[in-house]
């Protein structure tokens, strides 16, 4: 006992090797384990010794590099405030460069229905760019699915501790007496919180990104609370991505018929509704809706694949 | 007729909705499913080219009911439409071309995943290709860096996930300081659509205090965009990026997505600055230069590698710079010799990346030269498609290669600058040499009589090149697997259709090029 004590301390064995072991490795033979994390190893110490002799080479070109990397910041830094101490004064020297804005404050609420001004003008005077911007949300994560989801491929790969990573689902902090108190007081609070930025994006700040933010934030500090399971009894992965598909097309598609029918002159028949009410604004409330369930599905994705691998279980 | 107008709309609406379709729908649905839409693509952008030149003018759109300086708005003419229709070819073909490779690269659960962001970049390159706003343009610049990282890591081994790392930290630098210059552009003019921003500085382009701020945000935005694009000092992440990805990625990434931030910077020279605005600034001159520098190290990086893939990514740096020297000649001639030289360099080089990995793949998976020898006996159809890519690449008559070099010189002769013309003849001569020197260095090694590596496992290769195991190669059991006449026919299909667009391009380049012309009028 006291040897084995002993050899813990100098890092020679894991007393949790037993439980984090993995599937995968179950079924091979141990020595076979041994062998090859012993070849790894030795691999990996070869590939660092290369690696610091190459490092004590370039030594020289880093030291160069550090200083060319300065002295580029120092030149881009002298450049931008060349420039804007260079800018034409704001209103003043070319009254042409305020006539955009000064349509949309001016006759933003009338022509969009919106009290925020800022929403009228990303979902209705711009609202080309919102629809490519809620795009690249949903881009990142598909590539970050594309990277991290579990696959044959990942799984199987010898070179890296995939125990460490799968046993952050053994050892949950489901037991956690402060976090889930807290958890039971807040996350109610900022469910209900993103909800009301969400739906009254039209008539104060606020809106679908911000919204959906804190509905994205909510559902985290619930997860860290009461754990994955509790959370992938509702929230599957088939349901983040029939949300993320539904909400994406209907932003697609209820924009694509704006776009037509404004380009064509003809009347698009959706109703602006009272300024300050919140069925007001035209489009923005749903969009804003539809923005905000992208925003929280991504940001919940990011965190359940950085954690775990994997949307809802699986 | 009408309606046409509003196929630009549909093509990048419709691309964003079957991206987030193909999250839906299983791998092969996927691919197929994607297939046909780039088909129905392909039909809708011939209809607004048939349309704009039939017309003989571009027409804008205005995105909703707001008009142009209040709303976004999108334009289409014949250069647009010419550039967007060979591109679209050139995806279809790509997907074709590498989806032998596809399947082993990727893993299965995950194709669905592939063909979503094959689609995204769709429809980032249609709506940079159309947009008539600033802003626009930087929105789907993002769409398309991150769309490109995700087709890079798709193929899950170390070393792809690397150089996506390290392209990803050069592009967000490249995209920070394209935005730094729009917002700067924005506080200039007030406005973000192009049209209205031209009408602006060309108020304020008499004086010269005012314009000074102007150049420097150009200038910001050009350096941002070339990092993007791979201009000579910036080029260092290309090799890695197109030589470890899988096919298809590797030659959508190099013919496509450079090209697509080329036409962007060349949209704001022409249409957000004004191009006489443009032509007496000094940025002209830097890019004659870097372009230049860029088509010989280019070429002499090419030259020292001993990978076939590595190789024909540095020749992409050179063709590069070809384009940029094209833009710094100036002149109508020098921007079509640009515009005609991006599709020559798409057509060329997305086919030659769909050939390398047929020519590995016969010689125990390995892209070394050594290991190459007699691949081309080996695999018929390879050796011939990457001879005549090779021929092109080099310049020799009849293919596009030679009619695009031949307009560089000519524009360079009706510059009417002595200096411009003899730096421009040296380096055509200097490159055309060096490019002679790999290219053909590489169909000799590939017709040369030998086993070459084919007699060696790809697995064995693998752990003597890089001393460990690759995940990618660990299907030792697999038996070798009989050609199909179907997976035959992938890869001649689009083989053929990139070759028949190379020669139409070398042996009727006045079509095109009179396309080109017609559109550069209507451009500004």
């Amino acid at each position: 006992m006291k040897n084995t004590f002993r050899r813990w301390l100098d890092g020679d064995i894991d007393l949790m090797e037993d439980i984090t072991r993995t599937a995968h490795e179950h079924d091979m033979d141990r020595d076979e384990i041994k062998a090859r994390k012993k070849k790894v190893s030795e691999i990996i110490r070869q590939r660092e010794d290369a690696q610091s002799i190459i490092l004590a080479e370039e030594k020289g070109f880093r030291i160069f590099y550090n200083i060319a990397a300065i002295i580029c910041c120092a030149m881009l830094i002298a450049v931008l405030l060349y420039c804007v101490a260079n800018l034409p004064r704001f209103g003043q020297e070319n009254a042409q460069a305020t006539v955009v804005t000064r349509r949309y404050i001016e006759r933003g609420l009338e022509e969009t229905g919106a009290v925020n001004i800022v929403s009228g003008m990303i979902l209705d005077y711009r609202a080309f760019d919102t629809l490519g911007e809620s795009h690249v949300l949903f881009t990142a994560l598909v590539c970050v699915m594309v990277l991290l989801r579990k696959d044959w491929k990942n799984m199987n790969s010898k070179f890296e501790d995939y125990s460490s990573i799968r046993s952050d689902r053994y050892f949950q902090t489901e037991k956690d007496a402060i976090l889930q108190t807290i958890g039971i007081v807040l996350v109610p609070c900022i469910f209900v919180f993103g909800a009301y930025v969400l739906l009254n994006g039209q008539n104060s700040p606020g809106g679908g990104f911000s919204g959906g933010a804190i509905l994205g934030a909510a559902m985290i500090i619930f997860t860290s609370a009461f754990g994955f399971r509790k959370v992938d009894r509702f929230f599957t992965l088939k349901l983040s991505s029939y949300v993320t598909f539904v909400a994406l097309s209907f932003y697609s598609f209820a924009k694509g018929y704006v776009f037509i029918t404004g380009a064509n002159g003809l009347d698009n028949h959706i109703p602006k509704g009272i300024p300050g009410a919140i069925l007001s604004g035209g489009l923005i409330l749903p969009l804003d809706i539809a923005v905000g369930l992208v925003v929280a599905c991504t940001m919940y994705g990011f965190y359940s694949l950085f954690r775990r691998g994997s949307i809802g279980g699986g | 007729m009408n309606m046409i107008r509003n196929f630009p709309l549909f093509t990048i609406v419709l691309s964003l909705f079957s991206g987030v379709l193909c999250t839906m729908l299983k791998g092969k649905t996927a691919k197929y499913y994607t297939l046909i839409y780039e088909c129905f693509l392909i039909v809708l952008v011939f209809f607004v080219l048939w349309y704009t030149y039939r017309t003989g003018d571009s027409f804008t759109y205005t995105m909703g009911e707001f008009p142009a300086p209040w709303g976004n708005e999108i334009r289409a003419g014949v250069l647009e439409a010419t550039l967007a229709l060979s591109f679209l070819i050139i995806i279809f073909c790509s997907v074709l071309g590498g989806w032998k490779f596809l399947v082993v690269d990727v893993d299965e659960t995950k194709v669905n995943l592939y063909f979503t962001l094959i689609n995204l970049l769709t429809a980032a390159l249609m709506a940079m290709i159309w947009t008539n706003d600033i802003f626009t343009g930087y929105v789907f610049l993002e769409i398309m860096t991150l769309t490109s990282c995700g087709l890079m890591i798709v193929r899950e081994i170390g070393r792809t996930t690397l150089a996506a790392v390290r392209y990803m930290i050069l592009n967000l630098l490249g995209s920070g300081l394209f935005l730094l210059g729009v917002v700067l552009l924005y506080d200039i003019t007030g406005h973000l659509l192009m049209v209205p921003m031209q009408e602006n500085i060309a108020t304020m382009a008499g004086t010269s205090a005012a314009m000074e701020p102007v150049t420097m945000s150009l200038g910001i935005l050009t350096i941002g965009l070339s990092i993007k694009s791979g201009l000579f000092p910036f080029h260092f992440w290309m090799p890695d990026t197109y030589g470890w990805s899988t096919p298809t990625s590797a030659s959508i990434l190099s013919s496509i997505v450079s090209k697509a931030y080329i036409f962007l910077l060349f949209k704001i020279y022409y249409r957000c600055i004004g191009i006489e605005v443009f032509e007496r600034l000094p940025i002209r001159k830097i890019l004659f230069i870097l372009g230049i520098l860029g088509m010989i190290f280019g070429s002499i990086s090419a030259i020292r590698k001993s990978s076939v893939n590595r190789m024909v990514a540095y020749s992409s740096a050179a063709q590069i710079g070809y384009i940029y020297m094209g833009i710094g000649i100036g002149g109508m001639m020098g921007y079509t010799a640009a515009m005609f030289h991006i599709l020559v360099h798409a057509v060329t080089k997305s086919l030659l990346f769909l050939t390398t990995p047929r020519l590995a793949e016969v010689s125990g998976d390995s892209l070394l030269f050594k290991n190459l020898q007699g691949s081309a006996h080996r695999a018929k159809d390879a050796g011939i498609v990457f001879l005549l890519c090779s021929l092109s690449m080099v310049g020799i008559p009849i293919f596009a290669g030679f009619s695009s070099k031949l307009m560089f010189a000519l524009s360079a002769a009706q510059a009417d600058n002595m200096k411009i013309l003899f730096f421009t003849m040296s380096a055509l001569a200097i490159s055309s040499v060096l490019n002679a020197l790999y290219f053909l260095r590489t169909v000799i090694r590939i017709y040369t009589e030998g086993r070459g590596g084919a007699d060696i496992s790809a697995h064995k290769l693998y752990e003597e090149e890089k001393g460990i195991r690759g995940v990618a190669y660990d299907m030792e059991d697999d038996e070798e697997e009989e050609e199909t006449t179907l997976s035959k026919m992938e890869f001649r299909i689009p083989a053929a259709i990139l070759i028949g667009m190379n020669l139409f391009l070398g042996l009727f380049s006045w079509y095109t090029v009179d396309l080109i012309q017609k559109g550069l009028e209507m451009f500004p």
